[in-house]
């Protein structure tokens, strides 16, 4: 006899699929699962990926504690009952099966993970747009290949402007200790670090204003290393960088 | 074979005299000791008031993220807090607590020795730890004020122009100090198991937890001494001009990391597996059954070992300097031999008679969590996740849910499931119900809500943020949460009142217990054993107390047919 009476247990397991179903259909409404949508192709990207690995959660972890409940409800001790159950040691099948399954989900995730991860690292050869940003203590410098540069001015948040459906390639640095770029509406962050140059891609599909901050602990002030993010049109683009040339 | 009964006129009813050999007492006792069973209990009480300090300044952090522009704190103060909150929580109260604490007192009784393999080596760990303990709070008392550049230290924000004064350098000496204290315990508690088992107790005999802590030694062995290593190169160059770490020099701020976490992801499971043994002996117990599938368990924990020092460059993701795919499969694949200890526990209770005395239920919040904390963690795995969510409030409420969840709900299942041993006295069980059901509520109502505030991009280690985030509300739920998961620290003290003012006796074996621990009275005499049971598989009182049940006469183990015939 089988220790898990798969026979009897099966319906149970359908039965919990079918609520870790309903659950995802009705939680996929609201769809990001609290997340972003991603205003970059980038972040779109991550912004499936995470949609997936969220699914996947939810499945595993409602199987689990399906499984958790039942044995908890199914296997308490009664009241005035003192009984010896079997003493069961192991059953290689059983065993093997949990462990083959999350070998396969883990395979599955990681083909999907790969897929999504070089498309966000991709860093394109000729970019529509290239702007150095520079993090120091505690702001940022922002300066596009004409030579424009907006600079933190105490609690003046820079603002970094980004035409919409083109490629920005962004090159990194930074000037003091470890700074996190970080805009979270992009569903992506990236480290300043001292001695090492860091290239990456934004392709912004939305046109809009969005905060960006700095996420790796950079000192005291770290909480307000602020700047915020403005999407337009590749026109508008072209207008504000004569502008701010001439200015 | 009635080794309980025939045991029982041995015992201590009224307890806390554990040396009736005439020995020093009380302060005398605590300095000057060797005893396994003083130290572990040193190391464990220690620990846990560590553990409280720590705690109350997370309550002031959780006061001051209330609101979006609070006050209560300074920005240096913060920064300070919560450095030595991570700090302490993981260096003085989760690691000390479990490895120094539990694997101090219980592993010599499970394996049947009379003592450590070195006393005295033993006591100097402790002491070593009590030192680093109150080097690292002193930094509160220098004008600088204590470090405040995060657990993690990160060069060259930790060097001495970004962070000059006493505060730091007294924190990297604690850390090197507990550093020593931590590797000379792995020495002791390894050389213990392997010299020291009594006779009969064959390797794939050991208890789980025993098994757990030889584990956790090792990897402490692996990464110890590397962070030890950064600690005394970190100094360097703040004091000695050493470049290690600066640009400027020639040296590498990311090879910091890389030490760092080098040492800093098998940390990870050197706080866990200990805990995981005590939920591997609190399981079978209060289901009456052995562990199911005790090889593939002790594989599991063998395997989690072996990835565990392969996969530090996970914490690196987003500094664009590691290769992504080899850290994020290796990050994936310790999956599933977590997977597999947490199935390994739900087929033990399967067809069991489970009991809910309050070190079950903590148990069952420690699964709760857990499994929780390792879906987000393998989230994290992918480095596109971890880009989105890289240091914010996600892997906050992550870590906890993986790390604190596992050291409150693990270790409280210990120390209600042994206190009867360590003290002679039981505790009262509507307290510690009581205990269990607050801290359960109140630390996921803690840190639920942060993982949404991670995910709409609130960053770690900020005292203030932004009325636009909103995150306001979220905020304030998960502070209720925390100051109700203090409370419940409340009641626990509240329950050690109560059981040593008006002390009930436990009895030398009150669950049922299957390994040797439970086979000597409570608390055990000064060289734990009087006589063993016969050992003849992993439960050796088990099979004493029922006989008709014992393991050895089960299909699944290897039984030496001469042992059997004895």
């Amino acid at each position: 006899m089988s220790i898990f009476n798969f026979v009897k247990e099966r319906h149970r397991g359908r039965k919990g699929l079918a609520l870790a179903a309903l659950a995802i259909v009705l939680s996929s409404c609201s769809s990001t699962f609290g997340g972003y949508k991603g205003a970059t192709t980038q972040g779109q990207s991550e912004a499936s990926l995470y949609q997936g690995f969220m699914i996947t959660g939810i499945v595993v972890a409602g199987i689990t504690f399906l499984g958790l409940f039942y044995v908890l409800v199914r296997f308490r001790r009664r009241k005035g009952t003192n009984r010896i159950p079997a003493q069961r040691h192991s059953n290689l099948p059983v065993e093997v099966i949990y462990t083959v399954i999350p070998v396969l989900i883990v395979i599955g995730l990681f083909v999907f993970t790969v897929r999504s991860e070089n498309k966000i690292t991709q860093v394109s050869s000729n970019p529509n747009v290239s702007v150095d940003i520079t993090a120091f203590q505690w702001g940022w410098r922002f300066t596009y290949s004409n030579g424009v540069s907006i600079v933190s001015q105490g609690a003046n948040y820079p603002q970094l402007v980004l035409p919409a459906n083109e490629t920005t390639k962004v090159t990194l640095v930074s000037q003091d200790v470890v700074h996190g770029f970080y805009i979270p509406a992009f569903n992506f962050s990236r480290y300043a670090l001292p001695g090492v140059t860091n290239y990456f891609d934004f392709t912004p599909t939305n046109t809009g204003t969005y905060v960006g901050r700095c996420s790796a602990l950079c000192g005291l002030y770290h909480g307000e290393m602020l700047f915020s993010v403005r999407v337009v049109t590749p026109t508008q683009f072209q207008s504000w960088l004569t502008q701010q040339k001439a200015a | 074979m009635t080794i309980a009964e025939e045991r029982s006129d041995l015992s201590h009813d009224e307890g806390g005299h554990e040396h009736d050999h005439g020995g020093p007492r009380g302060i005398y006792l605590w300095l000057t000791s060797t005893d396994h069973k003083v130290i572990g209990k040193s190391y464990m009480y220690t620990s846990l008031i560590f553990m409280l300090i720590a705690g109350a300044m997370a309550m002031i952090i959780r006061a001051q993220l209330t609101g979006p522009n609070n006050h209560l704190v300074s920005q240096q103060t913060y920064n300070e807090l919560f450095t030595i909150h991570g700090s302490m929580m993981l260096y003085l109260f989760a690691g000390p607590f479990a490895f120094g604490g539990f694997a101090n007192y219980i592993l010599p009784l499970q394996i049947g020795a009379p003592d450590m393999a070195f006393p005295r080596l033993n006591a100097l760990s402790y002491w070593l730890f009590v030192t680093g303990g109150i080097t690292m709070l002193s930094g509160f008392f220098t004008s600088g004020g204590a470090a405040a550049f995060g657990w993690v230290s990160y060069a060259p924000l930790s060097s001495y122009s970004n962070s000059p004064g006493a505060g730091p350098d007294l924190w990297i000496v604690a850390i090197a100090l507990t550093g020593f204290s931590g590797i000379f315990t792995a020495v002791n508690l390894i050389t213990t198991a392997f010299y020291l088992r009594a006779p009969g107790l064959t390797m794939f005999r050991l208890p789980i937890f025993t098994w757990n802590m030889i584990v956790t030694g090792m990897l402490i062995l692996i990464a110890f001494p590397i962070l030890t290593a950064a600690m005394i190169m970190l100094y360097a160059d703040r004091h000695f001009g050493a470049h290690f770490f600066t640009v400027s020099g020639g040296g590498s701020p990311v090879m910091w990391q890389n030490l760092f976490w080098f040492f800093g992801h098998p940390e990870v499971y050197i706080l866990a597996l200990p805990y995981f043994g005590i939920v591997s002996e609190v399981i079978p117990v209060f289901s009456r059954k052995p562990i199911f599938g005790y090889k593939g368990l002790v594989f599991a924990t063998l395997a989690i070992a072996g990835l565990s020092t392969g996969v530090w460059a996970h914490h690196m993701f987003t500094t664009g300097t590691v290769l992504l795919p080899f850290f994020s499969a290796l990050s994936l694949l310790i999956a599933v031999p977590t997977g597999v200890k947490v199935f390994t526990w739900i087929a033990t209770m399967w067809g069991g008679d489970i009991e809910f005395k309050t070190p079950m239920l903590f148990v069952i919040g420690f699964l709760f969590t857990f499994v929780m904390g390792g879906v987000t963690g393998v989230m994290l795995a992918a480095p596109p996740i971890d880009f989105a969510v890289h240091d914010t409030y996600f892997v906050v409420a992550h870590f906890h849910q993986v790390l604190a969840g596992t050291a409150v709900f693990g270790g409280f299942a210990g120390f209600f499931y042994w206190y009867p041993k360590l003290t002679g006295r039981m505790y009262r069980e509507s307290l510690g119900k009581l205990q269990f059901l607050m801290a359960f509520v109140g630390f996921s109502l803690t840190f639920f809500p942060q993982y949404l505030i991670g995910l709409r991009g609130m960053p770690r280690r900020v005292p203030v943020y932004l009325v636009s985030d909103h995150v306001t509300f979220l905020n304030q739920l998960s502070t209720v949460g925390a100051f109700l998961t203090g409370a419940s620290f409340v009641v626990w003290l509240i329950n050690m009142w109560i059981s040593w003012k008006k002390p009930v006796a436990a009895g030398d074996n009150p669950w049922d217990g299957h390994t040797l621990e439970w086979a000597t009275s409570s608390p055990p005499p000064h060289h734990n054993f009087v006589s063993l049971p016969p050992i003849r598989s992993a439960r050796p009182l088990w099979d004493a107390n029922h006989p008709e049940h014992a393991d050895y006469k089960s299909h699944g183990l290897e039984v030496r047919d001469h042992e059997v015939k004895k």
